[in-house]
């Protein structure tokens, strides 16, 4: 086990983003993060890392766990010239060898001595996740790590990310919007509304009805992707469980 | 050698350039640069308190330029932005001061010196306070860089590499408030965040790392000191104002180097500066 929250609350200016949320990260497990906008779902991240505090509830890190985190947002400021070395080099150095190796698991190999506002979106994501790989993290944790990528580059990205979890054998925890893409890649799904709706594998969460619920309009957008939908709505297949 | 007091103004302005330009950098890439003038705004305050307390003008500015950023960093987020509180702290704290000065009436203040400096008039005493300043400028800067770094690219970056990223901000708005402190008797309060800024943003075109940013832009901030100092004797000018002229000369004249030799650093063209 490398991360247990316990009925965890976090509020931010007096409103309460997140109830009450239990769950528990193992070690090369992938779990998939979906939730609606302001759901809480970088919020439970920023629990996490300390970035906000918790008014209840206990997070439970195994000891001397190393976290690589990758933010949604990452703005670079044009006013600040940095190289992807030296992006890899902060807070504190690595052997080159153990940067190119990085680098070479995040699927961003010969970046090195590119400035990071030059990079594509995609260059850039990967860069992220290199610098994430750095110092052999125990959990990596995605927000939106293929924001601004097209269908099949985040398709590959998070392929990469499954080979990551193969070779290091580190627990992944990821926060998506695109169910249908990262399905195969994942262990396991939390629906997450300022609660935990509902958990378990992907397929039974996708069929769930606190799914649709969510994301009942997505799912009938993109049913013609789906033509092999499950008929049996009502009988809920058995890994699935249910939260409250 | 100190006894010449032209020697002392080199060295004093020397030594400020030096801070300036990691915090300039800083101030650059945080987009803080109203924040240098907030400090600077409340170093005003600050001489009027000193006058009226009879402490030293160091101590005073040193004080006020401490609660003004503290101040402001602690209220940042609370409902208002920084920009809105740093307008309001740092015309109010400039506005206090001048009221503050009117009152000390036994004394005869040249408010002229404190607002544009008087570099000709620094003595040893001064030059020692000036040193000791900068030095633990330069190795706050040096101890903290990476952290700092880190945290001025992305704050929870930071916390997930186990920097606290407050702590960080705090280190970088002490130093500021040092050097501001430290350096208004070399370019006085008005053209303090000029120091800060423009060798910093002279610089951006050349550099491709951090660190090489806040080296070329303390090697410009010296020569913009020692060749203004040697203008303000010639012509007989005013020295603080003649330093950040010829600072913003540099800048200007970098710039349309860049733009008409395109292939000094080929990435860069094709975006605004």
């Amino acid at each position: 086990m490398l991360i247990e929250c316990e009925n965890l609350s976090v509020h931010l200016r007096r409103r309460e983003i997140l109830q009450n949320i239990s769950l528990s990260v193992n070690s090369g497990e992938i779990v998939t993060i979906i939730g609606p906008n302001g759901s809480g779902k970088s919020t439970l991240f920023k629990a996490i890392i300390g970035a906000v505090p918790s008014s209840s509830g206990v997070i439970h890190k195994k000891q001397g766990l190393r976290i690589g985190y990758v933010p949604q947002k990452l703005h670079i400021d044009e006013a600040l010239p940095i190289t992807v070395k030296r992006f890899m080099n902060l807070p504190s150095g690595h052997s080159q060898l153990a940067i190119e190796e990085a680098l070479e698991n995040a699927g961003a190999s010969k970046l090195e001595s590119e400035q990071l506002m030059d990079l594509s979106g995609g260059q850039f994501q990967r860069v992220l996740l290199a610098r994430a790989l750095l110092g052999q993290p125990d959990l990596l944790l995605l927000d939106e790590a293929t924001q601004g990528l097209d269908h099949r580059g985040s398709a590959e990205f998070y392929r990469q990310i499954s080979h990551v979890r193969d070779k290091l054998g580190c627990g992944i925890v990821m926060i998506s919007h695109e169910l249908h893409v990262v399905m195969r890649q994942t262990d396991r799904v939390i629906c997450l509304n300022g609660n935990i709706c509902c958990q378990g594998k992907p397929e039974a969460v996708s069929d769930s009805p606190e799914y649709y619920a969510l994301f009942g309009l997505d799912r009938d957008n993109e049913s013609a992707l789906y033509l092999h939908r499950n008929h049996h709505r009502n009988t809920l297949p058995a890994e699935m469980t249910h939260a409250g | 050698m100190l006894d010449d007091f032209l020697v002392r103004a080199m060295l004093a302005s020397v030594g400020v350039a030096l801070a300036a330009a990691p915090l300039g950098c800083f101030v650059v890439w945080r987009r803080m640069a109203y924040f240098g003038d907030a400090t600077a705004h409340a170093a005003v305050l600050g001489v009027a308190l000193s006058l009226a307390l009879s402490i030293p003008i160091f101590a005073g500015v040193l004080v006020a330029c401490l609660f003004m950023a503290i101040t402001v960093s602690s209220l940042s987020g609370r409902g208002f932005t920084m920009d809105t509180l740093l307008g309001v702290m740092s015309h109010t704290s400039l506005a206090i001061g001048l009221v503050a000065v009117s009152f000390l009436s036994g004394v005869r203040i040249d408010l002229m010196s404190y607002l544009f400096g008087d570099i000709l008039a620094v003595g040893k005493t001064d030059l020692w306070v000036i040193a000791l300043g900068v030095m633990i400028v330069l190795a706050l800067m040096v101890w903290r860089w990476s952290g700092i770094l880190l945290s001025t690219i992305n704050p929870d970056l930071a916390l997930a590499s186990g920097i606290d990223p407050k702590r960080e901000q705090l280190v970088l708005t002490i130093s500021l408030a040092i050097v501001v402190a430290v350096s208004i008797k070399v370019v006085g309060v008005l053209l303090i965040a000029a120091m800060l800024i423009v060798p910093a943003a002279t610089a951006r075109p050349f550099s491709k790392t951090p660190e090489m940013m806040a080296l070329i832009a303390a090697i410009l901030g010296i020569s913009a000191c020692l060749s203004g100092l040697r203008a303000s004797y010639v012509f007989d000018t005013p020295t603080g104002p003649t330093i950040v002229c010829v600072s913003a000369l540099l800048f200007v004249l970098t710039n349309l180097a860049h733009r008409l030799i395109p292939f000094i650093r080929p990435h860069f063209i094709g975006k605004k500066i």
